[in-house]
């Protein structure tokens, strides 16, 4: 017999990885409409009202596609690729606080899988294995342009996890804790991260688009020079996966930023008019979805506006530019802590 | 040296700004002007629902006429095929037989009469050729198909119906009708008229 508790944590489990991938699967749909809008068009329209079912038929699409294996391939190690990708990626999500909690008859549910005390070393643990499935996958399918393709992949994101990593230090100095949960806790009333890390957000920012493989930094993938990319021999639903994974990255590193920096599923001044518990944890939940979403929406903004770099300006950018910036931004916030006196 | 034209300019490659150097504000201008475009109107024609207008003078899918007593008017002289720069209408022609007056307008007629709609580049030559005023292009497209084979249109798919006659007023206007009767045109006339 199982514990209520565990039940209910199994519960979440499932329902946070149906969120995900609900969401993932329409942010494809938003990809191609936000595309469309911004070039004039008017996108997918044609299956169901507004072409709401495309995901779905995309689905379909993707499953009734010839699966190849080449022969040539390490057959175990091109199927573990994939699965790589599309398990780190919904990995992420068991740390993010998604609300305040519900108390209903005395018993409290955490809107949270698990409040792991070193929250953000977890996920950045476990999206620094999200490179393995790029680089399984280039390498299994023993072809040149794979292998080019999963090369520039993992030295891309190896690069820029650095500088992530730097950002995130001077947030955790100011914090003075690595729970998702108290990070979120401190940035009560509007007291948002981002007012005292404006640089270590951009950092941050710039970094999350280049982890999630997204557009100015997109070079893992491409058409022109390497074929494919990484990518090149995969075929039917473990190319969905590939893809896939990027979109559930996106959700989960929009997550991320709002937690981070954007207080969480905390809502400035809405505590003085709504006064129970448990609708004021929906709503704050409802808000930090309203602060994904706008994410998830800029970083399509982003995909058709800014062109994608060149390879040696990608690395100049993340090894010339962003680390030394982080750096500094360590720097200051220690010169300013100290000046202030609240050095703990 | 003197420019041709005043549009020319002087390439200036000018050491960038700092604010030019971080890029920010020019991200930011680009992002205005997507999102300026996000809530434009789509310039999208949603085709099978929607259509563009054509033009009166559309030259599509070819029509076979009747007269007003509903026979035949082609008489098959063969005109619009020599007038085909694509090559792409073949006939055969057949006499009347008594009692088939109803049917055909003259003594001879097309018992075979086929265009290759993949051949056939809508010119209009064949039109302009036709001394019977038989065969006029409208504004109707030639679909897509699977098989070759189907886009080669015989006489069930060109002759009009009886009962639904295909408007060509536009094309057969009284000043084309008088153009036709110049026969000193070269073009208007029979290969026997020019020995």
């Amino acid at each position: 017999m199982l514990s209520p508790a565990l039940l209910y944590t199994i519960l979440l489990i499932v329902v946070v990885l149906g969120i995900t991938l609900f969401i993932a699967m329409y942010s494809t749909y938003a990809e191609r409409k936000v595309a469309a809008f911004m070039q004039d068009r008017v996108g997918p329209d044609r299956a169901g009202p507004f072409g709401i079912f495309q995901p779905v038929a995309d689905g379909i699409k993707m499953f009734m596609k010839e699966e190849i294996i080449p022969d040539v391939s390490n057959k175990w190690l091109f199927i573990l690729g994939p699965s790589i990708a599309m398990l780190t990626a919904c990995m992420t999500s068991a740390v993010i606080p998604w609300g305040k909690g519900l108390t209903i008859g005395g018993t409290t549910f955490p809107m949270q899988i698990t409040d792991v005390n070193i929250g953000i070393l977890y996920i950045f643990g476990v999206v620094s294995i999200g490179v393995y499935g790029i680089m399984i996958g280039g390498w299994a399918s023993n072809n040149k342009y794979s292998l080019l393709g999963a090369l520039r992949a993992s030295s891309q994101m190896i690069s820029y996890e650095i500088a992530m990593g730097l950002s995130i230090i001077a947030l955790i100095m100011m914090t003075g804790t690595l729970s998702l949960k108290e990070i979120v806790q401190q940035q009560a009333e509007g007291h948002w991260n981002i007012i005292y890390q404006p640089l270590g957000f951009l950092i941050f920012l710039v970094c999350a688009f280049a982890e999630t493989n997204r557009t100015p930094f997109d070079l893992p993938e491409c058409e022109t020079e390497l074929v494919g990319g990484y990518h090149t021999e995969y075929s039917s639903m473990k190319l969905g996966f590939y893809l896939f994974a990027e979109y559930i990255n996106m959700f989960i590193s929009s997550a991320v930023i709002s937690t981070l920096y954007f207080g969480g599923y905390q809502m400035p001044f809405i505590a003085r008019f709504v006064h129970d518990p448990n609708l004021l944890s929906i709503l704050g939940t409802v808000f930090l979805f309203a602060k994904i979403f706008f994410f998830i929406f800029f970083f399509m903004w982003i995909r058709w506006t800014v062109p994608r770099f060149r390879y040696d300006q990608l690395m100049d950018l993340g090894w010339k530019k962003l680390i030394p910036l982080s750096i500094l931004n360590i720097f200051l916030t220690g010169l300013i802590m100290w000046w202030m006196g609240n050095v703990k | 040296m003197q420019s041709l034209t005043n549009r020319s300019r002087v390439v200036v490659r000018k050491e960038m700004t700092f604010a030019e150097k971080i890029y920010i504000p020019a991200i930011l201008a680009g992002l205005r002007i997507t999102l300026k475009h996000f809530f434009k109107k789509s310039v999208t024609v949603r085709y099978p629902e929607e259509k563009r207008p054509f033009s009166a003078v559309y030259r599509g899918q070819h029509v076979l006429k009747r007269d007003e007593y509903g026979a035949e008017c082609c008489t098959a002289c063969g005109l619009c095929a020599v007038a085909c720069p694509a090559e792409a209408i073949t006939m055969v022609a057949a006499e009347r037989e008594p009692g088939e007056e109803k049917l055909y307008r003259e003594e001879k007629y097309a018992a075979i009469y086929e265009i290759n709609m993949l051949r056939c580049i809508f010119c209009g030559l064949c039109e302009d050729a036709c001394p019977k005023e038989a065969i006029f292009l409208t504004d109707r497209l030639v679909p897509a198909f699977n098989e070759r084979g189907d886009f080669i249109y015989g006489k069930d798919k060109l002759v009009e119906p009886v009962d639904a006659r295909i408007d060509i007023s536009k094309r057969q206007t009284d000043a084309v009708k008088e153009f036709k009767t110049h026969k000193e045109l070269r073009h208007n006339r029979l290969k026997e008229d020019l020995d």
